[in-house]
């Protein structure tokens, strides 16, 4: 998308607020002004580390997602005898909606942060398992034959060649995920939560009937997604340059 | 007595016991040798490639070069497949630096890399190969942007800047239009004996099996006990020993051709 056009549909939303907002006239819905206004005070007091809280959950997860997912996702693309035994598990287990596991995870391990990192890791793991086999069954042996001619032996086969190839899947994996992660999130932060945006925005509004603080906190967990997907977006353009070239004709 | 630069003493191979490709097999190589292994597809010469390469294991007797069994990749020898296996994503100049950077990823070990030390410069040794194999104005396209006789031409730079002794190619031009494969079939013998090489070049095109061997290993119907090898002509297309041999093989692989 064109800078431009994304400015377009950012003043088409806010006309589009301020229209419903005019038309409803009651406190659930305040304006946008208003609701901006509160979101960059409330960003340097509460709401500021309510957001931390939440992007350290998310961060904490996708990072041990990548550490230990796409390994596995390698060896099972790699490896025929280990694909068969563990891919049944995994196709079993992936299309399953992880968030059925939240009251598990509670009843499991209690209200404290290591169920709320595990549940969004769990959706993260599957994601780049599933996709990082699949890339990892798309290299051709070619290649690595070449590649241990030249030398190369476990080590650096993984660090020469499986990790470049698998990084682009490593990326569509988490920018996939990222919408469930943060939906999922919500939940977790529902319960026994000190700090956190799930925990903000439930309290905002049922509570103490802020309501716009508690759109301040829809707009912040927004921004979170978002500012993961634009994340992802850097880093793929900075770490795989080759998917973004142009053919010469 | 000093031995051949590779010796294959009674190698055996099958992949199905059944089916065996080599059984007592015997062949000999001297240093700054040009080979061709010519032969119908499926009769493992692209087995035997891999055997020297040590990316295969013999199942009895065993390959020597340069004295020692070859068990893994050797580091002194440098393989080109028909799939290159360039990196989709390096550029040339990193596809070119790849071997560099393994070799010194690990280290002189002796292993993945010789015991002499690693040049610290890589910048430089790319430069120079890039220069010598013309590819210095698309050094910093990625190999889709290419080529075909170009990303023939990365890989044999990033073979050579290896410095090895040994180069093993696997129908390395195949895929070439006949110009440009005629021009790197010249360079591959320019770059031998300036460099002292032995290349063994895997194909199954007569001419090229011809213009780029001295002598020519005939391969027919696995299994193959005794090897036939052929005296090859001077590298010379107009010259009529050249055609000569290329008849004599052409009629040789007729008589054996599956029934």
């Amino acid at each position: 998308m064109k800078k431009r056009e994304i400015l377009l549909s950012i003043l088409m939303m806010l006309l589009l607020w301020y229209i419903i907002a005019y038309l409803l006239n009651r406190p659930i819905l305040p304006y946008p002004h208003r609701v901006f206004l509160v979101f960059a005070r409330e960003l340097f007091h509460e709401l500021g580390k309510h957001l931390i809280a939440s992007s350290l959950r998310v961060l904490l997860s996708i990072g041990i997602g990548i550490i230990t997912a796409s390994p596995l996702g390698i060896i099972l693309g790699q490896s025929q005898r280990l694909d068969k035994i563990f891919l049944p598990f995994i196709y079993l287990l992936y299309p399953i909606p992880k968030v059925v596991f939240v009251p598990l995870a509670i009843l499991f391990f209690g209200l404290g942060e290591f169920p709320k990192v595990l549940i969004i890791y769990v959706i993260i793991f599957f994601q780049i398992v599933v996709l990082v086999r699949d890339q990892a069954k798309t290299l051709k042996p070619e290649l690595i034959l070449s590649v241990r001619s030249l030398g190369a032996g476990r080590r650096a086969l993984f660090r020469f060649v499986y990790l470049p190839s698998t990084l682009p899947a490593i990326f569509t994996a988490i920018r996939q995920s990222t919408g469930t992660a943060i939906a999922v999130l919500y939940l977790t932060e529902l319960f026994g939560t000190k700090y956190g945006l799930g925990y903000y925005i439930f309290l905002t509004g049922s509570t103490l009937l802020d309501y716009s603080s508690m759109y301040a906190g829809i707009l912040a967990m927004s921004l979170l997604g978002l500012g993961i997907y634009l994340g992802i977006e850097f880093l793929q353009k900075r770490l795989c340059p080759w998917l973004f070239i142009e053919m010469p004709h | 007595m000093k031995g051949s630069f590779i010796e294959v003493r009674d190698l055996e191979f099958f992949y199905q016991k059944e089916q065996p490709l080599f059984v007592g097999f015997c062949w000999k190589v001297e240093r700054g040798e040009a080979w061709s292994v010519i032969g119908p597809s499926g009769c493992g010469k692209t087995t035997l490639l891999f055997l020297l390469a040590g990316l295969l294991k013999p199942k009895k007797g065993e390959i020597l070069i340069d004295g020692k069994p070859v068990n893994r990749p050797r580091p002194e020898t440098a393989l080109i497949l028909q799939d290159l296996g360039l990196l989709p994503w390096g550029t040339v100049r990193e596809n070119v630096a790849l071997g560099l950077k393994i070799r010194s990823f690990y280290g002189p070990d002796g292993v993945h890399a010789p015991t002499r030390p690693i040049p610290k410069d890589h910048a430089k040794l790319v430069d120079h190969w890039l220069e010598r194999l013309n590819l210095k104005e698309v050094a910093t396209r990625y190999p889709s942007q290419i080529s075909g006789g170009q990303k023939q031409r990365v890989a044999i730079a990033r073979a050579l800047v290896l410095e090895p002794d040994l180069l093993l190619m696997d129908e390395p031009f195949s895929s070439l239009d006949a110009p440009t494969r005629e021009d790197l079939e010249e360079l591959t013998l320019k770059l031998q004996s300036e460099k002292g090489l032995t290349i063994i070049t895997v194909t199954h095109s007569i001419e090229e099996a011809v213009f780029l061997g001295r002598k020519i290993l005939c391969l027919k119907r696995p299994p193959h006990r005794d090897p036939l090898i052929l005296e090859g002509a001077p590298p010379e297309r107009d010259n009529p020993i050249y055609h000569q041999v290329c008849d004599k093989i052409r009629n040789y692989l007729k008589e054996h051709l599956p029934r």
